[in-house]
């Protein structure tokens, strides 16, 4: 009876910076876009994604794309109203609104085998409402939808090595990408598509799975045109049942020199602070640590050139056991004076089952004067699950320090200091 | 021996390559607008690298190619919107008959006039901002500057281009005149008089290229109508250009309007001393520089009764802003149109034919359309939580052309005396004061990133290269 929603991505003209000159809707093949006296907006279904309007746009406000159901395209008049763009839905928001959990990975995240779990709605804690939607003041500007499902990029595989112990249950890659001569440039806490070969079981291509990238700005090896990604072999689905991922195991299977789709970069607001003595919280689990690597990464580089005073770095990551946990030894090796790092072990057998919001409370100290500060910037990503727990953990070291939780979690949203990437 | 290399040197879709005519022509022009550009284009900018835009065709991948280029070797283009099959004249005595190819004989004294007074504001708007770049507020700032200034250069190219292909010697002349002439030269001025006043500081370049710049679009965008069909076309695509040159003006003043609102909060203040002190621009000021420039650029669209208009809009060589969105006859024969007079010290409404009055019925589509402009400026305040409100003055203020010259009419439309006049001019109008105040903040900062305290960064960088991008190396 329920149909999925069917997905496209809206071209939206950001009201702010447009100064309605009139260009685009004279270059415009087909008529699709139309203004009134405040302002100008494309029509959704007339547009046919010819890009002819972007580059003789003088101000760039041409170039926005929201992810949205076909069924809930904003319209014309609805844009004509705007003073400002609406944010952009979450993957959440995306999936609520009935839209297909594969089709939203295409876009937004990989969504493997995902089950269907029914939300209480007597659970008035929101934890997702908490994530900012805007980058920090002084994220770089990162490009986006360089490369679009019409026409990936390739990319060349110059690495792929296991970075946890091997023999263990969640075996994670580190898969090195190179782009050769091609533009491709990303910043910490972006993620690219990766396309798999051949067709589904419709007959269809396959979709796009997104992969945080694990690699700095710069390159995972400085000054090259390459980056890394995360990736663990998925073997079962979220309920344990057995089921071998399509991009995951064809990502862990490549040889170097083998030839990858790729499209993207995606993300324009989990992105690091670049201001000197900013702090990082960043809080993970399994493969949510690739874009914590990136951003500990592009500091350790500027920490070495010695012409940037970074602030705090403080890691909380989570796995079930050390040997299942990626890049165990390169984290083991960074100063200590460079970063504060915190392991929770679920699995580890002999001991107490311990999570990173057991971690965060046992740190609440030192957390809170972090929290505090208007500096800090704090970044969670892994899975789903872990989401909620992680924010009420927050919430508990803000209010078990006489603050409000409701006034400061307002902040750190509208400042783009709260960064939940889940999947 | 040929001195330029066609289809390399200067890109173009009007086959010049095979045009032995206009290539003899181009070939005499050509040196003397390398020497035009060196002596009077921008000042000290012979060895920067520059990161521009350039068109190399008119579709839209082909028109926005940018790179780090010298001016000097900017590849100034020739371009013609591509021609729409059997367009046909749609206003006018004509309407209805084919568009012409060709100057028909009996217009040909008012085209030339059109395309030459069009013509002599391009390269007199690079000689107005020559001196910019000693004093620009960011690296960001100067690159657009640079770009307005080379795409001023190409509008130039491209009236010359007509002039040379379609009205012989007389357009050859016509042509060289339009480098003797010099913004501001007592003896040899620009035609118009707008274009022979300084651009003394970047917030009256911003104010410039967003009004001024403004009238040219206009002023496009009327003969993009024309029924002389090379004319229509090479209008259609500058006008693709001054949509950026109006970005710079509108983004600008945004710019200025947003560091000096920050300041406001910041020192909690309105006081305009402290702000002065703390090194913005106070609204006020903003508000006077906006009635100035406002006011003496309404003034550029004519007088409010010409027969010319007539004359160009019956024959067909002017149309009207969007001319073909309008729902009227086209031909405006019995229609009439609302024009202002001071009657009895008081300013009045008058029906007058509107074929004589087509430069007011411009000059009105251009107020609404800059007021548009100001109201988005006005949301940056509003934003910061600030009670002031900017405002457009009214049409009949500081005019000094038409009926309304010499008439002493206050910002909000109030006829009074000279007496009154002068007790309140400096509250209206940038004084001394406010022009020596905001020239002393032009001090020059091109270190990638970085930006004068006056100004704010923007939103976005150019091509969606980062701000803090280095578009010009100095070498």
């Amino acid at each position: 009876m329920n149909a999925p929603t069917e997905l496209f991505n809206q071209h939206l003209i950001d009201p702010e910076i447009c100064i309605r000159c009139n260009t685009c809707e004279a270059t415009c093949p087909v008529g699709a876009i139309t203004h009134d006296s405040r302002n100008y907006v494309v029509m959704a279904d007339k547009c046919n994604f010819c890009m002819a309007c972007v580059p003789p746009c003088p101000t760039g406000s041409i170039d926005n794309w929201h992810m949205r159901p076909k069924s809930a395209a904003y319209t014309v008049q609805e844009q004509l109203s705007w003073d400002d763009l609406p944010p952009a839905l979450s993957e959440a928001e995306l999936l609520a609104m009935g839209a297909d959990a594969s089709a939203v990975a295409t876009a937004v995240a990989e969504v493997s085998a995902q089950s269907a779990s029914s939300s209480d709605p007597n659970d008035v804690f929101n934890s997702a409402a908490y994530g900012a939607t805007v980058p920090p003041w002084s994220a770089a500007h990162p490009y986006t939808n360089l490369h679009g499902p019409k026409a990936p990029i390739s990319a060349t595989v110059v690495g792929n090595v296991q970075v946890n112990e091997a023999g263990t249950a969640n075996e994670t890659h580190h898969i090195v990408l190179d782009f050769g001569p091609m533009p491709f440039p990303v910043l910490e806490g972006q993620s690219i598509g990766i396309v798999p070969p051949g067709v589904d079981a419709q007959g269809k291509p396959h979709h796009a799975r997104q992969y945080s990238i694990a690699s700095p700005r710069n390159g995972e090896r400085a000054g090259y045109n390459n980056l890394s990604i995360t990736v663990k072999r998925v073997v079962e689905d979220h309920d344990g049942q057995p089921v071998k991922g399509v991009a995951s195991n064809y990502l862990c299977d490549l040889q170097t020199g083998d030839a990858v789709q790729v499209i993207g970069p995606f993300g324009s607001s989990f992105l690091m602070p670049n201001h000197p003595k900013s702090h990082i919280v960043m809080i993970c689990t399994g493969t949510g640590s690739a874009p914590m690597r990136a951003m500990t990464e592009w500091r350790r580089r500027l920490r070495q050139s010695g012409k940037f005073e970074g602030g705090k770095l403080m890691l909380f990551f989570g796995a079930r056991t050390q040997k299942e946990l990626p890049y165990f030894g390169p984290l083991q090796k960074l100063p200590k004076d460079f970063i504060d790092i915190n392991f929770a072990f679920s699995r580890e057998a002999g001991q107490t089952k311990r999570y990173v919001q057991d971690l965060l409370r046992e740190r609440s100290a030192d957390l809170f004067e972090l929290l505090k500060d208007p500096n800090t910037y704090i970044y969670v990503c892994g899975l789903k699950s872990m989401e909620e727990g992680v924010v009420l953990a927050l919430r508990d070291v803000v209010t078990q320090a006489g603050l409000s939780w409701e006034s400061l979690g307002s902040s750190l949203k509208q400042e783009g200091r709260l960064h939940l990437e889940t999947y | 021996m040929s001195a330029i290399n066609y289809s390399e040197k200067i890109p173009n879709n009007v086959n010049l390559a095979e045009d032995r005519t206009l290539q003899r022509a181009l070939e005499q022009w050509q040196p003397n607008f390398i020497n035009w550009w060196d002596d009077m284009g921008p000042e000290g900018s012979t060895d920067m690298d520059v990161y521009l835009r350039t068109a190399v065709s008119v579709d839209p991948q082909g028109w926005a190619q940018f790179g780090h280029v010298k001016m000097r070797d900017y590849r100034w283009g020739v371009f013609l919107n591509p021609g729409e099959q059997d367009r046909q004249i749609h206003f006018g005595d004509h309407i209805g008959e084919k568009v012409w190819q060709d100057v028909p004989g009996e217009h040909r004294a008012n085209l030339r006039r059109i395309i030459v007074t069009q013509g002599d504001t391009e390269p007199a708007s690079v000689e107005q901002q020559r001196h910019l770049g000693l004093t620009a507020p960011s690296m960001y700032d100067l690159r657009n500057l640079f770009q307005i200034n080379v795409e001023e250069g190409r509008h130039l190219w491209a009236m010359v281009y007509l002039l040379h292909k379609y009205f012989g010697k007389d357009g050859r002349e016509e042509a060289d005149a339009l480098l003797q002439r010099n913004s501001g030269n007592e003896d040899n001025p620009r035609i118009l008089q707008a274009f022979n006043e300084k651009t003394p500081d970047w917030l009256s370049f911003f104010m410039f290229t967003y009004f001024t710049d403004r009238d040219g679009k206009f002023q496009l965008c009327a003969l993009a109508e024309s029924a002389f069909d090379p004319l229509a076309r090479t209008t259609k695509f500058m006008l693709t250009e001054e949509a950026h040159h109006m970005f710079v003006g509108e983004s600008g003043v945004s710019r200025t309007i947003q560091r000096t609102v920050d300041v406001m909060n910041q020192l909690k203040t309105d006081d305009v001393a402290k702000l002065r002190a703390a090194g913005v621009i106070d609204l006020p000021t903003i508000q006077r520089y906006i009635n100035f420039h406002f006011s003496v650029t309404i003034d550029l669209f004519g007088a409010d009764q010409s027969s010319n208009a007539a004359t160009f809009y019956s024959s067909g060589l002017k149309g009207r802003y969007e001319e073909g969105k309008r729902g009227d006859d086209h031909v405006l024969k019995g229609n009439s149109y609302k024009i202002l007079s001071v009657e009895d010290g008081k300013l009045v409404e008058k029906e007058v034919p509107m074929l004589n009055a087509l430069n007011e019925v411009l000059r009105d589509d251009y107020i609404t359309d800059s007021k548009g402009g100001i109201d988005r400026w006005n949301r940056v305040i509003t934003k910061a939580g600030i009670p002031f409100t900017l405002k457009a003055p009214h049409k009949a203020f500081h005019r000094n052309i038409g009926s309304l010259s010499g008439t002493k009419i206050t910002p909000d439309g109030q006829v009074v005396n000279e007496a009154q006049w002068m007790a309140k001019v400096g509250e209206w109008l940038p004084t001394n004061e406010d022009r020596a105040f905001v020239a002393s903040l032009m001090g020059r900062v091109v270190e990638p990133g970085k930006f004068a305290n006056w100004i704010a960064p923007p939103v976005m960088g150019i091509n969606r290269q980062p701000v803090n991008f280095d578009y010009v190396r100095f070498n």
